[in-house]
């Protein structure tokens, strides 16, 4: 067996493109549910708004109003404003469309929504009929919109980095992605240690409490709702990126999932979960995998057991052990607090 | 402690407050001089008082009433569960709601705080008109309500729990909550504030623990000061004595007349008659949805409506049966 290459492939989970994807939809997944209690099973369309919002600015959109208004916006200046409809415009719509029906209810009602939603936008986008396929490319997704951002790198794209675990381009991709997320725990912890995270915290224990002491609960939720999606956002934009195509199947259910699994890992209501949570779950994910793959091939495993393609299946069944066991034991993940876990409100 | 050292404690803290009591931006801003003037002025004396020239009968005139209530009525599909035909609650003193299960005072009250629509009538809150202000904007105007089921926030601090009461904050904005040096002077008065109400209220010792490892009385006690915090003209409570551990009760009635000896109005549903009888200054009596009598509390227990309303209509009917028989 390859040793060198299990431990590469485990830091390329804890550290990598994935983690950072992971981390900051989760860090937005906690904003809505650690914190303001709100129930989102639609965070991939967060971030396939950040990444359609990207790849739709610089490959269909702004050079169709290149051509119909006469203008000349170049390719950096589309991926520039392709980054603000991402990031901003698109989770901004999105949320208004889950929260406005849904966040004066009880808290189910945002929960069916979000996950219908976030259906909605994969199946359209991957509809092909003509008249949106030539916005979305319907199945096979939209390229060329990450040249401007691989242009900016210092990275020779002949070399490798970081002990081998990078190419050049992922590299760049990484570190930009470590500040990101950086800038976006500490924008997290600031709000919630604020006046402001106070209110999402008493909204998600009771929210005629938080109203009956003259808070508009409606307006908070919707703002932890679209912080929240922001931030999912950013994570798609940085996975499509990485990627260099926005593909609806990028943004299938189990991505959501995968989210939660990264939040309740990490502990929902703290700070660092989400970043502690998603590096585990990608360390391990990777971990599993690879370790599986060289233990078939150098067969240690024997074929009675498993065969190479069903090391696909297998380490989603260990992940699945890995959350029953969590449950089990540590049902508050890893930094929560049992005693605080443990108060119930009667 | 004797009742009157309680009182005078009560009102050094709450006075100071009492009186800028600028908190409601929604204001005009003479009105909040007006209302300030009251809240500090007030003389419960006087406004106790001034109950004894009003009629013994539902719906009675009030010399100085901060909440009115017209043709109240809320109706679920077609069952008519409140329908108040007049109501005022006199400033400075405090009223009590009672009436039998189910006769709709907590609908009733939840009406006056907004946190149910009634399908027809208008409520004026201290000059409002609140008919359409949203529930979370009541507070701004100085009126703030407890729950039966108290609500406590479990997973917050004690601290927090207070600090969460004060209104105006400027840091509960998205975008200066990230700004600290804007808000880190005004939290500092708030928590100032608090640790003074939860030292009257005794619960400094629990100040940094979870508020759901509280008992139910010091919940019921947490959750009175925490309103307090919003500064209010007016405090509505919800069953204040439910599921009160007897051994808190004394201070829980010394802390609800400490409010009205503070200038503040309060208005009370409850079935604990002692409590009624022991603190009320005027008592409102509600069956199936009507107001069917008022008075101050010693007249209430004589009122034949009233024990006609608890007892059953027909409960001298066994008579009458005998006799045809």
């Amino acid at each position: 067996m390859d040793w060198g290459s299990i431990i590469e492939s485990l830091f390329r989970g804890l550290i990598g493109e994935s983690f950072i994807v992971f981390a900051l939809a989760a860090i937005g997944l906690n904003l809505h549910f650690g914190y303001t209690g709100l129930l989102n099973f639609g965070q991939a369309v967060f971030m396939a708004a950040g990444a359609y919002g990207l790849a739709m600015m610089v490959a269909t959109i702004g050079p169709a109003a290149n051509r119909n208004f006469g203008w000349d916006l170049s390719e950096s200046t589309l991926f520039w404003l392709g980054i603000f409809v991402g990031v901003v415009v698109f989770p901004v719509v999105f949320a208004l469309i889950m929260g406005i029906p849904t966040l004066r209810l009880r808290a189910d009602y945002l929960a069916i929504v979000t996950i219908a939603v976030a259906e909605i936008f994969r199946i359209v986008v991957r509809s092909p009929t003509p008249s949106i396929k030539k916005w979305t490319n319907s199945s096979d997704g939209l390229t060329g919109f990450s040249g401007t951002f691989y242009d900016m790198s210092p990275f020779s794209t002949q070399d490798r980095y970081l002990f081998n675990l990078f190419t050049g381009n992922q590299m760049f991709l990484v570190i930009v992605g470590w500040g990101v997320l950086a800038i976006g725990a500490t924008i997290c912890w600031l709000l919630i240690r604020s006046p402001w995270g106070r209110v999402l915290k008493a909204i998600r224990e009771d929210e005629d409490a938080a109203r009956s002491l003259g808070k508009n609960a409606y307006s908070y939720k919707m703002q932890a709702l679209i912080l929240g999606g922001v931030f999912g956002a950013v994570g798609g934009m940085i996975r499509a990126i990485g990627f260099s195509v926005a593909q609806p199947d990028n943004f299938i259910t189990d991505v959501t999932f995968f989210v939660w699994v990264a939040l309740i890992l990490g502990g929902a209501g703290k700070v660092l979960a989400p970043i502690v949570g998603a590096s585990l779950v990608y360390g391990l994910l990777n971990f599993s995998d690879t370790f599986l793959r060289e233990g078939v091939a150098a067969e240690v495993i024997p074929e009675s057991i498993m065969t190479g393609t069903q090391v696909g299946q297998v380490r989603f069944m260990l992940m699945g052990l890995g959350l029953a066991l969590l449950a089990a034991f540590r049902p508050q993940g890893i930094f929560g607090n049992k005693e605080e876990m443990a108060l119930d409100d009667r | 402690m004797t009742g009157n050292d309680f009182d005078d404690e009560l009102k050094d803290a709450l006075i100071p407050d009492a009186g800028p009591h600028a908190g409601p931006a929604t204001h005009s801003s003479d009105m909040s001089v007006i209302t300030s003037d009251k809240i500090a002025g007030v003389d419960p004396q006087a406004a106790r008082a001034a109950l004894a020239d009003v009629p013994w009968e539902p719906g009675a005139k009030k010399p100085d009433p901060i909440l009115v209530a017209d043709h109240v009525v809320r109706r679920f599909g077609g069952l008519t569960a409140v329908d108040a035909d007049h109501v005022e609650i006199q400033r400075g003193v405090i009223t009590a709601l009672i009436g039998p299960n189910g006769a709709g005072k907590t609908t009733f009250f939840n009406l006056l705080t907004n946190f149910d629509t009634p399908d027809e009538g208008t409520r004026v809150f201290d000059g409002h008109n609140i008919d359409k202000v949203p529930a979370h904007k009541i507070a701004n105007y100085g009126m703030v309500r407890t729950f039966q089921l108290t609500k406590a926030l479990s997973k917050m601090t004690v601290i927090e729990n207070m600090k969460l009461g004060a209104t105006g904050q400027k840091g509960e904005s998205l975008w200066r909550s990230v700004l600290p040096f804007m808000w880190k002077n005004q939290e500092r008065e708030i928590e100032a504030r608090a640790d003074a109400l939860l030292d009257r209220f005794k619960l400094s010792h629990m100040r940094d623990e979870f508020a759901g490892t509280m008992s139910g009385g010091q919940r019921k006690l947490l959750e009175m000061a925490r309103a307090l915090m919003v500064e209010p003209s007016m405090v509505m409570l919800d069953e204040p004595m439910a599921g009160v551990n007897p051994a808190l009760t004394q201070s829980l009635l010394g802390h609800v007349t400490g409010l009205r000896d503070a200038g503040m109005t309060v208005l009370f549903v409850e079935h604990d008659m002692d409590m009624v009888q022991e603190i009320s200054d005027w008592v409102i009596v509600m069956a199936e949805g009507r107001i069917i009598a008022e008075g101050p509390p010693a007249s209430i227990g004589q009122n034949q409506a009233v024990v006609d309303a608890y007892l059953g209509t027909h409960h001298h009917s066994a008579l009458d049966l005998e006799a045809e028989l």
